[in-house]
């Protein structure tokens, strides 16, 4: 997959697993597991890059007697959820005009 | 391999970055290595479950920007002394100017290369347009009823021709090897960065 797009989509999936409450970074991996395979390495990028970009916030807190970091997800985080939707439906009507000329070509 | 080994290892191979970003890689990948022996792994599972050191370390490596390692480097593990400020202001006609010319060498050695690859290309050009010429001469000659000048003009156009297909592959090859020089040079100069700090 090209990797501008990939990087992308991995963006919009971790915010997504932060979405409906925060959470950390080993409950992140394992919610999107059964999307996507995403390694600590891979998903520290990310964390740090949407971080950056004011998607999400970090604080750290007491667990089990350790320090664990939650992430949460900010107003212009849910905002790139709700543009990859409108964007994907665009992708989408893409995708169906090109399919389609597919099976033009198949029928000639 | 236990946690403390893996970060240690890791801890290692990071030496030459920003302290605050070693220390927030590590803490990440402590937080990753617990979660999983808190959910029942046992702790060599654990480690193995996150990956090599060297691969996650060159991944860092490859995603750190250049700019940052370079500022880590020239940023003065400790206050300067009044007299190595005065040295260094007062000597600063020649010691910029050197690292200047040091740094002018090193760019004009790598626009020479690329000047090579370059000619390479306008070889392959005017042998390209040599071939047609040949071709359009040969027409030219043979209506002109020389028929002799015509065919030799075609057999050259023709070498040419051959010549420039042969060339091109060669081009192609210079052009990729470059880019991948120009890669292994960017990751040298961050690898010198690193070594050279971690061996102070």
């Amino acid at each position: 997959m090209d990797i501008q797009l990939k990087r992308g989509l991995l963006d919009v999936c971790v915010l997504s697993a932060i979405k409906s409450e925060e959470s950390y970074g080993y409950k992140i991996i394992k919610d999107v597991k059964p999307c996507i395979e995403l390694s600590e390495s891979t998903l520290y990028t990310i964390l740090k890059r949407l971080e950056s970009a004011d998607m999400l916030t970090v604080r750290t807190a007491e667990h089990g007697g350790r320090l664990r970091k939650y992430y949460r997800i900010t107003d212009a985080g849910i905002k790139r959820i709700e543009d990859f939707k409108t964007e994907w439906k665009e992708i989408l009507s893409i995708y169906q005009f090109v399919t389609r000329e597919d099976e033009n070509d198949d029928e000639d | 391999m236990t946690k403390i080994e893996f970060l240690m290892s890791l801890h290692d191979k990071l030496a030459g970055l920003p302290q605050k970003d070693v220390e927030e890689h590590l803490s990440f990948y402590s937080e990753m290595i617990e979660d999983r022996i808190e959910e029942g792994s046992a702790e060599e599972e654990a480690v193995s479950a996150i990956g090599s050191v060297e691969e996650i370390a060159e991944q860092i490596m490859a995603e750190i920007p250049l700019t940052k390692l370079v500022k880590e480097k020239i940023r003065p593990k400790r206050r300067l002394s009044i007299w190595e400020i005065i040295l260094l202001v007062l000597g600063s006609p020649v010691w910029f100017s050197m690292l200047i010319a040091a740094f002018a060498v090193l760019v004009s050695l790598y626009v020479v290369l690329w000047s090579v690859i370059i000619a390479l290309w306008a070889v392959f050009i005017s042998l390209a347009v040599c071939s047609g010429g040949g071709v359009v001469s040969c027409i030219v000659f043979a209506l002109g009823g020389n028929v002799t000048s015509g065919a030799a003009m075609l057999a050259g156009g023709f070498v040419c021709a051959g010549l420039a297909i042969f060339l091109y592959y060669g081009c192609v090859a210079a052009t990729k090897g470059m880019g991948q020089f120009t890669k292994a040079i960017l990751r040298g100069i961050k690898r010198c960065f690193v070594k050279r700090e971690g061996a102070q």
